[in-house]
């Protein structure tokens, strides 16, 4: 198992196009992919479910991946936060 | 309307009669709006066949979606359509679909509960949230969950709807009526609409009898309830007694009799006893009818509404599909002339559900749509073009409101026509042009565009609505919907007028033109060509050779200087009963 605690930088927050990115680079693992905020923990491949987050800017979420790619999936995905989804 | 209570269960309720014939069968509900969505439990034999239904809903609702979605980022811009961009990926979001799919598995209940619950959830945790954004996420969910919903009870509804039944609804959709028409209807009640409402047309047209604005039949009918419809008197009565059924069936038997009569006036013309020949056409909608149309003895048609050819679709057609079509009616005419409406789309016919205008009959509609897409329109005009090669096809405009649209179009069918020339594609290089004349405005240029076109042919459904400002389809004023006012009448008049100046003729194709109270009055005012829905068709000439030109002038006259509406309805009622005792009125 792999975790990772990341404070979202881009300034509209996860909206549905992050999600949407979110949900999609982690389609290409095989790991499980959970998100948490607070106490709140979703799936990290469900649109629906990244989308109820509602993490804004400067909120912190961690991460949890696991299975036999979970390494490579945790870094494709922190690179896409660290980028701020490309926003601007 | 009023509800009268009479002895024992049996129950009549008061409407208006939209399509004839009478009806009796068991009734069927048929609801538009999400209900409130009930837990029920299901059996494991059941699982498969629910989840085929939620999977084949699902199906349909990102269909639907993708539609509304291109829609929207043609006509709303992007940052819009991106909602529905979201929605549709929540339809393929496989984590919630498995998990719905894993739910009914192991809980044995219905998938719009288990939908409901299961996406509810989420909708909980969005509107929890404090900021104004999420809110608005939440009610995206809500109606990507009704979406489903909706279409999971459309697909128990389609195979429930194997019996005879009559579908009692608060309204019908055009499209409603047609998927219901490839069913065993009976009949149709429906809470709201009037006489001219597409549902009540598109019946009459498919010979399903209809009564429309009922108010709350939908909340004193129950489902499977007996019911009987009688669409001559507007009346449904549920729970019928023996003697009701038998004399509906006596009344039903009276007017087929005079229907009987008419059949003989197939092979006649349409033409005064004292010589005055008027061109009597069919209104249509679907190819299917021509050979209904020509039985029935009409000299054409006078309104072929193309629109019908993009319900049920996702996409619009191509230039060859349509042309496949138009040829078919066009050939099945001939050698009678069809007149092609160009695609009328836009008010109460065929937005996508996503597309709300605060006003949609004052909106974007008819000419407006299609002169904004030119590309469309051009496919379409060249479309009717290819099909005119046999001489026998006319073109028509709805919704102009101004001289420019009329020029406008007429530019693109130069255009279409250059472009048909350079493929070396055969057509009438004369094919014949109209305007429908549907805006007070134009009713009031009628004469400047009549100089520009070769005919004129009043639409009086929209004509009316918008000179009397009264929505057809409200049921709060539908009363107020009457053709014989003055203005009306007088409106009427001017167009005639205004045409036979120019020397075009001038046509009628709304529902006044199939009135049999009205014919008298219509010939009087001069109408070249009546064009009515071809199941009453009979029954108008018969009126027409009945009736000298010469009275029918003096008739129009008389009429013109009454001031109410009631006097003039009086009065022709009284001349019509005279001069063809036979009609059965009501």
């Amino acid at each position: 198992m792999v975790e990772r605690e990341i404070i979202i930088k881009n300034r509209t927050g996860l909206h549905t196009r992050p999600a949407a990115m979110i949900v999609k680079a982690a389609a290409r693992f095989q790991s499980d992919f959970y998100i948490r905020k607070d106490a709140f923990e979703i799936n990290g491949k469900s649109i629906i479910g990244v989308m109820t987050l509602a993490a804004e800017q400067g909120s912190t979420l961690y991460l949890k991946f696991e299975g036999p790619d979970e390494e490579q999936a945790a870094t494709a995905i922190v690179e896409l936060f660290d980028r701020g989804f490309d926003e601007d | 309307m009023d509800t009268v209570q009479t002895s024992g269960q049996e129950l009549v309720i008061k409407g208006i009669a939209a399509a004839p014939g009478i009806a009796i069968g068991p009734a069927y509900l048929y609801s538009k709006h999400v209900p409130l969505v009930e837990t029920k439990p299901i059996t494991p034999e059941d699982v498969d066949s629910e989840l085929q239904r939620l999977h084949a809903a699902i199906a349909r609702s990102e269909k639907e979606l993708q539609k509304i979605l291109s829609f929207a980022e043609q006509k709303l811009g992007s940052r819009d359509a991106r909602i529905f961009e979201a929605q549709i990926m929540i339809l393929g979001d496989e984590i919630l679909m498995g998990t719905i799919d894993d739910r009914i598995r192991k809980e044995l209940k219905n998938s719009e509960w288990i939908v409901f619950d299961e996406i509810g959830k989420y909708k909980k945790l969005m509107l929890a949230a404090s900021d104004e954004y999420m809110h608005e996420r939440a009610h995206d969910v809500d109606d990507v969950t009704n979406r489903i919903i909706r279409n999971i009870q459309d697909q128990r509804l389609y195979s429930k709807l194997e019996g005879e039944a009559v579908v009692v609804s608060e309204t019908l959709t055009p499209a409603d009526t047609v998927i219901f028409s490839r069913n065993m209807i009976l009949g149709y009640a429906t809470d709201l609409g009037g006489v001219t409402s597409h549902a009540a047309i598109i019946s009459r047209a498919l010979k399903i009898p209809a009564v429309v604005g009922l108010r709350n039949a939908t909340k004193q009918i129950h489902m499977a309830d007996s019911i009987a419809i009688d669409g001559y008197a507007g009346v449904v009565v549920v729970n019928p007694r023996e003697e009701t059924i038998e004399g509906l069936r006596a009344k039903a038997l009276r007017f087929r009799q005079f229907e009987e009569e008419l059949v003989g006036l197939a092979d006649l013309d349409a033409e005064t006893p004292d010589h005055r020949k008027i061109e009597l056409s069919s209104n249509i909608e679907f190819p299917e009818e021509v050979e209904f149309a020509r039985m029935q003895g009409s000299a054409g048609v006078g309104l072929y509404r193309t629109e019908s050819l993009l319900l049920g679709r996702e996409t619009y057609p191509t230039e060859d599909e349509q042309f496949e079509v138009y040829k078919t009616v066009a050939e099945g005419m001939h050698p009678h002339p069809v007149i092609f409406r160009t695609f009328d789309i836009g008010g109460d016919k065929l937005a996508p559900d996503s597309y709300h205008e605060e006003n949609p009959f004052l909106g974007w509609r008819g000419i407006r749509v299609m002169l904004d897409r030119p590309e469309l329109f051009l496919d379409q005009i060249r479309a009717i073009l290819r099909a005119s090669n046999r001489r026998n096809v006319r073109m028509m405009f709805p919704m102009v409101s101004k001289m420019r649209e009329v020029r406008a179009a007429k530019v693109l069918l130069a255009r279409a026509k250059q472009e048909l020339t350079e493929r070396g594609v055969p057509f009438d290089p004369k094919i014949k042009i109209g305007v429908m004349i549907e805006v007070p405005s134009a009713a009031i240029l009628a004469e400047e565009i009549a100089q520009e076109v070769d005919f004129l042919s009043i639409g009086t459904n929209d004509l009316i609505q918008y000179l009397l400002a009264v929505d057809r389809d409200n049921s709060s004023v539908a009363a107020l919907f009457q053709h014989f006012n003055p203005a009306v009448l007088r409106t009427i008049r001017m167009i005639v007028e205004s045409g036979h100046k120019r020397h075009v003729w001038v046509g009628m194709c709304g529902e006044m033109a199939g009135d049999p109270v009205a014919t008298v009055l219509l010939i009087g005012l001069g109408l070249d060509e009546f064009s009515v829905n071809p199941a009453i068709l009979p029954e108008i000439k018969k009126i027409i050779r009945s009736v000298k030109y010469r009275d029918a002038k003096r008739i129009a006259v008389k009429i013109l200087s009454y001031s109410t509406e009631e006097e003039i309805k009086e009065f022709l009622a009284s001349t019509v009963k005279n001069k063809v005792p036979q009609i059965p009125f009501e």
